[in-house]
């Protein structure tokens, strides 16, 4: 009950404006509301971010998983709901599209000193974005269930699935593979990672014209199937969150899934003999391929079009402030890999700077992309509970791909 | 009533009906007739702390002047009613010329996602109304029974599953038949089957909904015939009982012609109520393996890229006339019995 009250509280002191106090970033006046995808990282990043902004700023901030479906609706407004959107390589674009996030150049050349080079999202020589995190999805396993069953580290899927079987034989665990296969937009990552692996292209080159209905993609299926097998029969409808909660619960010893989870999955509360036994190891390769099938992604912040240019500063500010804190990223090391200055890699960096290394494909930031990413949410699932062939699962993601890029106007 | 009485009593709700309905209506019909302009891409460099790259980007200024030439978009006519994520003609055509068998053309019919989205929905409806019309009766009757002290708190009791937000609701059930649930560990322990999951295959999840559903809408039917059974006139019954005539008899030949009209009024609310079913569906996670025609609006608007106005106009417009089409014999059954007691 004193937790709820504080919760509570705290929720009352984050919403509205303090008289007193002052701000750490220089923010004087105007609005800060911020859009923002839901895990712990992102929740450090936002305490960082709140206090830059200081007691005195009209400060608040949305957590939702489903961030990427109301943005659109949520800036175009004018004003916009929100003065800033958190975004990554895979959401940026489809606010691009529609003009939904304004050029930084003025404000990074006015407070930007900070930054580093790459941090700063140029498309067509304009600054839309600022970086502050690298992010990919990449294998995890339990120390001791490997090593008492002799298994070593799996390199590549084929040897993900062989261990999981031996486990599984084992009787240890009876699903011990994990993967955010929930239908929708975690399913629909997870092909787009199998598909890259094998050296797949999503579109003909330079143009809006799918091509996924392919040996390429046929055998991207195929080995998502397999993982299947392996998981909770429950898997479609297991999303990161899900996954995270099967692996403190200890019924997993095998996963797929983002490094930024290290935040939650090592961190003290729940069962320190899972988290002490949590080991993390390079995304796998799969079907003889050399890249790792995953994807890198960056997460930075964009600034709406629709909102004052006083918010927009105000915002801008606050936001820049914990993108640049040194503070934040050397206190939390192991929750991503910050893309700050002066920041030294925590030991769980070692799986994200791997996939780099070896040639691991960013999320592709193409304006059709995510119509692609919507129709493979929803055309996989028949073929993954067995009621549809391979083929036949890739053509019906064309088909949908097509008439939603149709009324688009992308074809 | 006289014409003119019964004109200006009617106005208001009229007019309101008119703005708030009607006109929502139209518009989305138009909107329905349109698709978004044509994007012009051009090939722009883009660096991010994975180095830079020459990539596509939608040429802002040229789409834009074309999006305020037209604001309603491009003029498609029906085209967005007939193509695949809709009625999709081309596709059956080609279905019935390509297709040795019934069945065969039957299976590329319902992975088509409208006919998909229709057949849940119609299973959905269809199932889901007898039972809570036959629940409803029962509930009712029961209650009617007992002790008026226990009156008040057993017709909370019941009413509970109709106040609870369906989303909530579905979201509570949800939990509670995952496999390391209360419900769903018993089922497991009932069949005898650890591996029994209720969410794992489609057949399963579909009875999950129907279920729920059932839970869901039976309060509805029960406070309907409830209130009706109030207004049983006693003096048949009383006449019944000196007859010698059972409970059985009172409730077959006496209670159920007087709520016959009643039943007819919770069908087309229900039937009405179900064609839209959606909370269900997003609060069991069951996206992947039901689909219904309110969902398909619901992932238009809130699909990640632009919301697709046009597809979800034409869904909703489908969606009225399957509302009608569904309600008409229930409607003109009324009808007649109205034109018959005149």
């Amino acid at each position: 009950m004193k937790k709820l009250l504080i919760a509570l509280l705290f929720t009352f002191v984050s919403t509205s404006a303090y008289a007193g106090g002052h701000s750490p970033c220089g923010v004087t006046d105007g609005s800060i509301k911020i859009l923002a995808n839901e895990f712990t990282t992102y929740r450090i990043f936002m305490d960082e971010v709140k206090s830059c902004a200081g007691p005195d700023a009209d400060f608040s901030v949305t957590h939702s998983v489903d961030h990427n479906k109301l943005q659109v609706a949520a800036l175009s407004a004018n004003p916009a709901e929100f003065s800033a959107k958190l975004v990554t390589n895979g959401s940026i674009t489809t606010l691009m599209n529609d003009n939904l996030i304004r050029p930084l150049d003025d404000l990074v050349a006015k407070y930007g000193s900070a930054l580093q080079d790459n941090q700063k999202i140029v498309i067509d020589g304009k600054i839309y974005a600022v970086a502050f995190m690298a992010n990919a999805q990449h294998l995890w396993y339990r120390e001791s269930i490997l090593n008492d069953l002799g298994i070593a580290v799996p390199s590549t899927y084929e040897e993900v699935i062989a261990a999981a079987e031996k486990i599984k034989a084992s009787g240890k665990m009876a699903n011990p593979y994990a993967g955010a296969f929930k239908s929708g937009w975690n399913l629909g990552q997870e092909f787009v990672n199998m598909y890259l692996g094998h050296g797949g292209d999503f579109f003909k080159a330079g143009t809006a014209e799918v091509s996924v209905n392919n040996a390429k993609g046929v055998a991207a299926l195929n080995m998502l199937k397999r993982l299947t097998e392996v998981s909770n029969p429950d898997f479609l409808t297991q999303d990161t969150n899900a996954v995270k909660e099967e692996w403190e619960s200890g019924n997993v010893a095998l996963m797929h899934i983002w490094n930024s989870g290290a935040a939650s999955l090592l961190d003290d509360e729940g069962d320190q003999a899972i988290k002490a036994d949590t080991r993390l190891a390079p995304s796998p390769s799969v079907g003889g391929g050399s890249k790792p099938a995953t994807t890198l992604w960056w997460d930075g912040f964009g600034i709406a079009t629709n909102t004052s240019d006083e918010n927009a500063e105000a915002s801008f500010r606050a936001l820049l402030g914990a993108a640049t804190s040194t503070e934040m990223a050397n206190a939390n090391p192991n929750a991503t890999i910050w893309l700050i200055d002066g920041y030294s890699p925590g030991d769980t960096a070692g799986p994200v700077v791997d996939a780099a290394n070896r040639g691991a494909t960013p999320y592709p930031s193409l304006p059709y992309m995510s119509l692609l990413h919507g129709a493979l949410s929803t055309e996989l699932v028949e073929f993954l509970q067995g009621n549809e062939s391979a083929e036949k699962a890739l053509a019906d993601v064309e088909a949908a791909y097509v008439a939603k890029a149709t009324e688009q106007g992308f074809l | 009533m006289p014409h003119r009485t019964f004109f200006w009593f009617f106005f208001p709700s009229g007019l309101a009906m008119l703005l708030f309905i009607g006109l929502p209506i139209i518009s989305s019909f138009f909107q329905s007739l349109h698709i978004e302009p044509e994007q012009i891409l051009m090939e722009v460099e883009k660096c991010d702390p994975f180095g830079c790259k020459t990539e596509t980007k939608v040429d802002i200024e040229a789409t834009t002047k074309l999006q305020e030439e037209q604001p309603l978009g491009r003029f498609n006519g029906l085209g967005t009613y007939v193509d695949r994520n809709h009625l999709a003609f081309d596709e059956i055509k080609e279905a019935w010329t390509n297709s040795s068998s019934i069945p065969e053309f039957t299976d590329i019919l319902l992975n088509l996602p409208f006919y998909k989205a229709l057949l849940f929905t119609l299973t959905f409806c269809f199932a889901v109304t007898p039972p809570v019309v036959v629940l409803g009766f029962i509930v009712a009757l029961s209650v009617n029974t007992i002790t008026k002290s226990l009156k008040g708190p057993t017709i909370f009791g019941v009413i509970l599953p109709m106040i609870v937000t369906p989303l909530i609701g579905s979201l509570v059930l949800f939990w509670m038949i995952d496999a390391k649930g209360i419900l769903g560990s018993f089922i497991q322990f009932l069949f005898d089957d650890p591996n029994l999951s209720l969410k794992s295959s489609s057949q399963l999840t579909w009875i999950t909904l129907i279920i729920y559903g059932i839970w869901h809408n039976t309060p509805f039917a029960f406070v309907v015939f409830y209130a009706a059974l109030q207004t049983v006139p006693q003096d048949p019954i009383e006449a019944a009982i000196i007859d010698g005539a059972s409970r059985y008899e009172r409730v077959r030949h006496i209670v159920i012609p007087h709520l016959y009209p009643v039943a007819t009024f919770i069908i087309l609310i229900c039937l009405m109520d179900n064609f839209r079913v959606l909370e269900p569906i997003i609060g069991f996670a069951a996206e992947g393996v039901a689909q219904s025609l309110s969902w398909m609006i619901y992932n238009d608007l809130r699909s990640e890229n632009k919301m697709l106005f046009g597809s979800a106009g034409a869904t909703s417009m489908l969606t009225i006339i399957g509302v009608a089409i569904l309600l008409t014999p229930v409607l003109i059954r009324t009808w007649r019995e109205f034109r018959t007691e005149r």
